[in-house]
């Protein structure tokens, strides 16, 4: 059976660092002219030895993204509806023995339609809907309530929420829902069980499957990542990129994308013992759009403003901004409300807009429409 | 060339060339594209704009429906009933009843499903609208749709955006010589001798837009273009002499005998 799984006990440390090793500038320019980038490639260009090649693959990258996007970057904008959470991720603020302090809530329909207004008058089209691990909580009639709400001001909306059962997924879908992000955190085993001490995450193979299926259940857009800094990133940054190539033949109706959250500032009680520097960040990058000429690489305010506007011509198709990580962060809540995580690309939408434009590229707000739905549920 | 019109749905036009919409770096850039490329129709995917807020993006305030026809196409629609909305959609915001069909399934290569795009063009055409379809380069399929209706078919050179340019022509080859409708050679299409090549196989007109937007002089690359097709056109009329594997002498060895 075709199975994520199994390609991923395919691919253990022990056997792509190796490669990553013991890869040749050679061996990296191999890559480059290779029509379809190989997992060996792939090592090749994730290497220390392609480090000293960045400007070459950086150009490679951007004429492939130019050729499959253009000179375009798509907007988007999270909307984290509750910040209650009953996992135990230890390098999450929202967890609860995280010792952060900050107020929990979780928004009522009025709360969401007061901060999708909000989000709307800034010209966003696209919405992102996010949870912490919470059922009970925001169980899926309140998924489903918020998703149809969000639907009346954008054409495009996802979530990013607990894992749930394709006939879930489907229930969304049917409610309007285009994408799910959904981060396995990180690929390798045991390091996920040592950070997710509790809760219906622990669970590394139900969270490993879940995206595709929502590609089962219809989904257009999936978006998946590993939270950078968790484990070594050449080795995760490798583990997504096979994934997405999984998907892309396993889910073959849906767009697949990446995002590369990079992990800045944790609880505590985790010390991130794997912090990748900017260029290496960069070489990730590089090498993950080399690997998949097609998906469209997402690009959050987790990262500064100065770097976000270098990696617009580096690969990268879709960023969000103006974004807050509060449940109604944009007109319900103040800071008493718990966060995430910190933003740090702090400028408005419109400023982020005018960066993109100084780029030389189009700032895209709508890439769907609500025709594309059963019944226009739009408000005028 | 005025007396060589195009002729679609009834309607007549003397550029053979269309013009894309998608990936421009900005409306400036779109505006040049538009201008060296004489284009007289403009397709635009419906997904990307807000025909109810024209101005928020840098599309449609460029497009001067004086000057353009407005081709909607339904790009991104994965079944015929998602592309019949957005055409019923396009048409009730005030744009002519004109679509492009556009069913990718998959978004990747962006190639079309044919039996969607059958079942679609057989209700627009119920409904009114003049459908142009994008096709594989499937000579039946095109046959099937020309005979339910269609003003045109508009079968690929190679996937939408991949510049590889008539990957297709054996295929094309027949198209063009059963056609009844003109046949436009959409996608692929990723230098001016593609378009030029589309053209002296006897194609009506050649819709690009990748190669456009991609280009570092929008305005040249278009004008290259469209050079491309009038000399492609002209080539095609004034009667290509068949191609031969050896040299032909022009003064012939058994002449005497005449």
């Amino acid at each position: 059976m075709f199975d994520f799984g199994k390609i991923l006990e395919a691919w253990p440390p022990e056997r792509i660092l190796p490669l990553i090793t013991a890869a040749t500038p050679a061996m990296v320019k191999g890559s480059l002219a290779q029509e379809r980038c190989s997992p060996e490639g792939l090592a090749a260009l994730l290497s220390p030895a392609a480090a000293g090649q960045l400007e070459e693959i950086a150009r490679q990258a951007q004429r492939l993204t130019r050729q499959h996007f253009g000179r375009t970057i798509g907007l988007y904008v999270p909307l984290y509806l509750s910040n209650v959470c009953y996992s135990d991720c230890t390098y999450c603020f929202f967890s609860a023995a995280s010792g952060s302090s900050g107020i929990r809530r979780t928004l009522n329909m009025d709360e969401v339609r007061t901060e999708c207004q909000a989000l709307a008058k800034h010209g966003f089209q696209s919405v992102l809907l996010l949870t912490g691990d919470a059922p009970k909580v925001a169980s899926l009639s309140y998924l489903a309530e918020a998703v149809q709400v969000a639907r009346e001001y954008f054409p495009s909306v996802a979530v990013e929420v607990y894992a749930l059962e394709e006939e879930e997924y489907r229930q969304l879908v049917d409610v309007g829902l285009e994408g799910v992000t959904l981060y396995m955190e990180t690929y390798h085993r045991e390091t996920y069980a040592q950070v997710h001490r509790r809760g219906r995450k622990r669970d590394f193979d139900y969270r490993l499957a879940a995206i595709e299926r929502a590609g089962r259940a219809g989904v257009r857009r999936l978006s998946i990542g590993a939270l950078l800094g968790l484990y070594d990133w050449r080795c995760d940054g490798f583990w997504t990129a096979l994934h997405a190539r999984y998907l892309q033949k396993e889910c073959w109706r849906s767009a697949i994308s990446v995002s590369l959250p990079r992990l800045r500032c944790t609880p505590p009680r985790h010390r991130i013992s794997y912090f990748l520097s900017d260029r290496e960040f960069v070489q990730l990058l590089l090498a993950m759009r080399i690997f998949l000429p097609e998906a469209g690489f997402n690009l959050s305010t987790r990262e500064s403003a100065a770097f976000r506007d270098r990696l617009i011509p580096l690969g990268v198709t879709n960023m969000s901004a103006g974004s807050s990580t509060r449940p109604g962060g944009y007109a319900v809540s103040g800071e008493e409300t718990l966060a995430q995580f910190e933003i740090e690309d702090r400028r408005s939408p419109a400023e982020v807009v005018a960066a993109i434009r100084r780029a030389g590229y189009d700032p895209v707000w709508k890439d769907f429409d609500w025709a594309f739905h059963d019944e226009v549920g739009r408000r005028q | 060339m005025e007396d060589d019109p195009l002729i679609i749905a009834g309607r007549r036009f003397r550029s053979r060339l269309m013009v894309g919409t998608g990936k421009f770096p900005s409306a400036a850039a779109l505006s040049a594209a538009l201008a060296g490329s004489g284009a007289e129709i403009v397709t635009v995917a419906l997904r990307r704009v807000d025909l109810a807020k024209p101005e928020q993006d840098s599309i449609m305030p460029v497009l001067d429906p004086s000057r353009y026809l407005i081709l909607p196409n339904t790009s991104g629609a994965r079944s015929a009933d998602e592309a019949v909305r957005l055409a019923r959609l396009a048409r009730a915001m005030g744009l002519p009843p004109w679509v492009k069909l556009e069913l990718t399934p998959e978004p990747r290569y962006l190639l079309p499903d044919p039996i969607e795009t059958l079942k679609a063009a057989e209700k627009l055409i119920k409904e009114g609208f003049v459908v142009l379809p994008y096709i594989q380069a499937d000579p039946i399929l095109a046959k099937r749709l020309e005979e339910i209706g269609t003003a045109t078919v508009m079968p690929l050179g190679s996937p939408i955006g991949s510049n590889r340019g008539l990957k297709t022509k054996e295929m094309l080859r027949i198209i063009i010589e059963q056609a009844k409708v003109p046949v436009v050679v959409d996608a692929g299409l990723g230098a001016p001798s593609h378009a030029a090549e589309a053209m002296e196989m006897g194609a009506d007109a050649v819709l690009v837009n990748t190669a456009l937007a991609d280009a570092e002089d929008h305005g040249m690359m278009a004008r290259a273009f469209a050079l491309a097709v009038e000399a492609g056109r002209q080539g095609y009329l004034a009667g290509l002499g068949p191609a031969r594997e050896t040299a032909a002498a022009s003064s012939p060895l058994t002449g005497f005998l005449e």
